[in-house]
């Protein structure tokens, strides 16, 4: 009695972001997805041209 | 005793970051970069050679990333001076959006990333020089130089003065001596390009320590300085031409640009206090135009190589 649960007590413990942090912690966040997926398309493109229309000929 | 007593008082709890992903981007020196760029792809367009557009596209954009990566590094280390300096006051580290130690790792694996991209895109010996670039910049220049001696622009220029070596490695893979002239353009525009600079922001300089020619050997010294390098750059700004390596197109430009380089240096050399640096603003513009526009010949005249050689044996 009079004690709250622990997980209720965790929570309200955390760090809460005001809006405008989770607005720019938003915007990092797609900041770095674009440049993960421009990497992954500049891999991928630099392999292809690395190893030209050969790529998929190779022995099994 | 209890236990709880020999426990440390917890610690203050990290501020949280409102950096935007502009900031980032801002420690980057985009500026800078966008010169990288463009003395790269000059590096790239006079080598001889074949490099296939989308690999030198790739290449370009990793060498700029690694020369922003050494910007990086440069704001991680000098949020001190950056923050007594008008000009560099409201940088990110310096106004608190982003912190130095977050600046130093974003600037390391930038740096990481960029070589090892240059390193599989184009070849080693460009991922080396570039390496020895960010490193030459964030440690030689920033960390040592800087603070150290006048004369610190005139070595910490190499760093600069890298890219067209670099753009010419990724496309022959070896060193010649063509892209050590651009290489020596770039190292000699450097001193007149910065002490210009100086001389209008030498309070900045002062109070934030930093040991730049005007503030440690006076103006009168510093203009001569900037009138003798500009006699040096304008015959080396033409020297592809003089060596053969480029056409007529680029020794007039040269010329020209060069001559109005003196010219403007010399009114530096004539300036007196009283003039509030006219003229070392604008040699500090004109300085901007002359290298853009003596790497922009260059590139032209690749382009339009073949076709000027057939008009010209029309005539």
């Amino acid at each position: 009695m009079g004690r709250r649960p622990m997980k209720e007590a965790a929570l309200e413990d955390r760090v809460r972001l005001t809006e405008a942090q989770q607005k720019s912690r938003r915007r990092r966040s797609i900041a770095i997805a674009l440049v993960l997926v421009a990497l992954v398309v500049m891999f991928y493109v630099v392999t292809l041209v690395k190893l030209g229309p050969g790529v998929m000929e190779r022995p099994l | 005793m209890s236990q709880v007593e020999f426990l440390e008082p917890a610690a203050e709890p990290a501020p949280i970051t409102m950096a935007e992903p502009r900031d980032y981007f801002d420690l980057m020196k985009p500026r800078v970069m966008s010169l990288v760029i463009f003395t790269a792809l000059t590096g790239m367009a006079v080598a001889p050679g074949y490099l296939n557009p989308i690999l030198a596209a790739f290449g370009i954009l990793a060498i700029a990333v690694g020369a922003g990566a050494s910007g990086v590094l440069n704001m991680a280390y000098e949020g001190d001076i950056d923050a007594k300096m008008r000009r560099t006051a409201s940088r990110p580290v310096p106004s608190g959006r982003i912190g130095a130690g977050e600046a130093q790792v974003f600037g390391l694996i930038l740096a990481v990333f960029s070589v090892m991209v240059v390193g599989l895109v184009l070849n080693w010996l460009a991922a080396a020089l570039l390496a020895f670039t960010i490193f030459f910049y964030a440690v030689v220049y920033t960390m040592w130089l800087k603070r150290f001696t006048a004369q610190n622009i005139v070595i910490g220029g190499a760093a600069g003065a890298l890219p067209p070596l670099i753009g010419w490695v990724a496309v022959t893979g070896d060193v010649g001596l063509y892209p050590i002239l651009l290489f020596l353009i770039i190292l000699v525009w450097t001193p007149p390009h910065f002490w210009a600079l100086a001389l209008f922001v030498q309070e900045d300089y002062g109070r934030a320590g930093v040991p730049m020619l005007p503030n440690v050997a006076g103006e009168t010294v510093t203009r001569r300085h900037i009138f003798a390098y500009s006699l040096i750059l304008a015959p080396l700004g033409a020297s592809p031409f003089l060596f053969g390596y480029a056409g007529p197109l680029f020794g007039g430009a040269a010329i020209v640009l060069g001559g109005l380089f003196v010219w403007l240096a010399l009114g530096v050399l004539r300036e007196r206090e009283a003039d509030r640096h006219h003229a070392a603003r604008a040699l500090f513009g004109y300085s901007i135009v002359y290298l853009f526009a003596l790497f922009a010949v260059l590139i032209l005249e690749v382009a339009v190589g073949p076709s000027l050689s057939q008009w010209a044996a029309a005539l």
